[in-house]
């Protein structure tokens, strides 16, 4: 797309060297070849070949074809974790952008101490998935946490964020939010830089209100940004692995069982490898195919436009 | 910053330009400051959470005692974490594989991205859709073929089962190439005619006008390897080489958790990546915005 036919240029000899180029650029490649090869796809491949046995990870393995891809279909844990995966991504990705962009609105003018803040908010993005959710897991603890010790002495009610299964997905939210509103911030003020000024300066002399020019002049500008954002968040969400591993282990009783977390459990923790691959086989593809398509339906309403 | 720039200064006597709009965009910007100063205590609490749980007697945060400002401070969070826990030991191996990744991983990532944006052979959009399909691969369904094969390869236990596997970053390959887009071809076809090769091309020429991108490299890459997770819990069983997530997690677990140690830990853990953002901050944003993601 970037190479836009320029100005005729003089013309350049060629004398047939195209194929030292290209192995020029395939030796160039190698390195990260070999790498996504052998430690990537390869390990996928060998992932698929797991799914259609019935591995424990001990012992003789036998080939069991689609059983486990059948299993899941009639498996009621596994759709419980598929709709709390996509209720996640409907919840969260919808909400962090929305603040994403509103924060970076705020911070895009002069403001006293802006750039503390945008370090700030940035900041929570880049603590481990680890250590964030041991924060979480404290924050919101039901017996002594800060949290509901702060609802009690107002006077509100303190809900059971560890044994009540609808308030450990609404804590696992919260903190999700935390950790990665910051990086949709970063994205929105480095695509808030490259708007002209000058466009909005003529909207605000038209008489626009604030809400009009980001409603009519701002949000269509933004919108490959929020696009691109949007993509990158719903595929995190999809391998949201660490937050809720260490913060609910996808409890209780499967309240924040996500797709990935499943996946393990069943791999490792139940030691059922073929069916735990199986499940991230179908996690993959699926976001895979999406992404693939909401690329396509992308491009085109870009192009009707 | 940058959005200012275009309008001339006036210092000093009020100009009598500085009107109605003037006015209430000054009056607007305390309204924003207001706005962003609240959202900034609720995302700062926890952090300052952390610091208080760090900070106070066992005891005080089991029995729900400690208010919003602590009274009584206790170091001895940070010295059970420090002596009793082998916190700084995970720090050094979080630090001797963050590093030694970034390194490979930045020579790799710069590598591939160049030679998928700025040149034309057989099998490009082909190599570039699989190095971006890696990206939707869950870790978790990889974890088991990746544990036989760093097994087969005689490296479970050691630095290189976590390093090598995650060497070559899809999003680090893909940030390098739409960075390279935007780099004029003009440029690199004049240092070709000078004679130059295309690796004297890329370090002599390209690199020096890459320092945004590299930033943004090293700290992403760093950043991933030091909070890495799933992997290394698989792929490291010996407690002597646990990273600090790993290790944290296993804190966690205990009995009954010590929750001033763990914050301790979980403080001592963060800074680093803390103080890399803040010091390649600047950077990270323009190689964030001349990469195009925008």
């Amino acid at each position: 797309m970037s190479a836009v036919a320029t100005a005729p240029r003089p013309p350049v000899r060629r004398r047939a060297p195209d194929v030292r180029r290209w192995v020029t650029s395939y030796v160039m490649l190698a390195p990260a070849l070999v790498l996504f090869g052998v430690f990537v796809l390869y390990p996928l491949v060998g992932a698929v070949r797991i799914s259609l046995t019935n591995s424990s990870g001990i012992g003789q393995a036998t080939f069991v074809g689609l059983g486990n891809y059948r299993t899941l279909l009639s498996d009621g844990v596994f759709w419980k974790a598929a709709l709390n995966t996509v209720l996640l991504a409907v919840v969260s990705v919808p909400v962090s952008v929305g603040i994403g962009l509103g924060l970076a609105l705020l911070l895009r003018d002069r403001l006293p101490g802006r750039g503390l803040f945008r370090a700030l908010f940035l900041a929570p993005y880049v603590i481990s998935g680890v250590v964030v959710a041991m924060t979480g897991r404290w924050i919101f603890d039901e017996n002594v946490g800060i949290v509901d010790r702060a609802l009690t002495g107002l006077g509100l009610p303190a809900p059971a964020w560890q044994s009540s299964a609808p308030a450990a997905a609404v804590s696992v939210v919260l903190v999700l939010l935390w950790a990665r509103t910051g990086l949709v911030v970063v994205l929105y003020l480095s695509a808030l830089q490259g708007v002209d000024g000058d466009v909005l300066e003529a909207a605000e002399l038209d008489g626009t209100s604030p809400w009009q020019r980001l409603r009519f002049v701002l949000w269509p500008l933004m919108r490959p940004t929020t696009f691109f954002v949007t993509v990158l968040m719903v595929i995190e969400t999809f391998q949201v692995f660490d937050i809720v591993w260490v913060m609910t282990g996808g409890g209780p009783a499967g309240g924040t069982e996500l797709l990935v977390t499943y996946a393990y459990g069943q791999g490792f923790s139940a030691r059922r490898e073929g069916y735990g691959s199986a499940i991230g086989v179908v996690v993959f593809v699926v976001v895979l195919v999406s992404t693939v398509l909401w690329w396509r339906m992308q491009r085109e309403s870009e192009e009707d436009a | 910053m940058s959005t200012t720039g275009t309008r001339p200064r006036t210092s000093g006597a009020p100009a009598p330009a500085a009107t109605v709009p003037e006015r209430r965009r000054r009056r607007s910007r305390g309204r924003r400051f207001v706005l962003v100063a609240v959202l900034a205590l609720v995302w700062v609490f926890p952090l300052y959470w952390m610091v208080v749980t760090a900070l106070s007697p066992r005891e005080d945060l089991a029995a729900g005692d400690v208010g919003l400002v602590p009274t009584t401070l206790d170091g001895g969070g940070f010295h059970r974490a420090l002596v009793d826990f082998p916190v700084l030991q995970w720090t050094a191996n979080s630090a001797a594989i963050a590093v030694v990744a970034v390194v490979i991983t930045v020579v790799v990532d710069v590598l591939a991205g160049y030679v998928l944006a700025k040149h034309r052979f057989p099998g490009r959009s082909v190599v570039f859709f699989l190095i971006i399909a890696t990206l939707m691969i869950p870790i978790q369904v990889l974890l088991v073929p990746q544990f036989d094969l760093v097994a087969q390869l005689g490296w479970l236990n050691s630095y290189w089962a976590v390093i090598i596997p995650r060497s070559a970053e899809a999003f680090g390959v893909f940030l390098a190439r739409q960075y390279f887009l935007s780099m004029p071809d003009e440029l690199l076809e004049a240092a070709q005619l000078d004679g130059a090769g295309q690796l004297r091309t890329l370090w002599s020429v390209v690199l020096p006008l890459s320092r945004p991108l590299v930033a943004v490299l090293v700290v992403m890459t760093f950043m991933y390897r030091w909070n890495e997770f799933a992997w290394p819990l698989v792929a490291l069983r010996d407690p002597a080489l646990y990273t600090l997530p790993v290790g944290l997690s296993f804190l966690q677990g205990q009995y009954t958790t010590d929750y001033p140690a763990l914050m301790a830990g979980a403080l001592v853990s963060i800074l680093p990546v803390l103080v890399l953002f803040a010091v390649a901050q600047r950077q990270f944003v323009a190689g964030i915005a001349r990469s195009g993601l925008k």
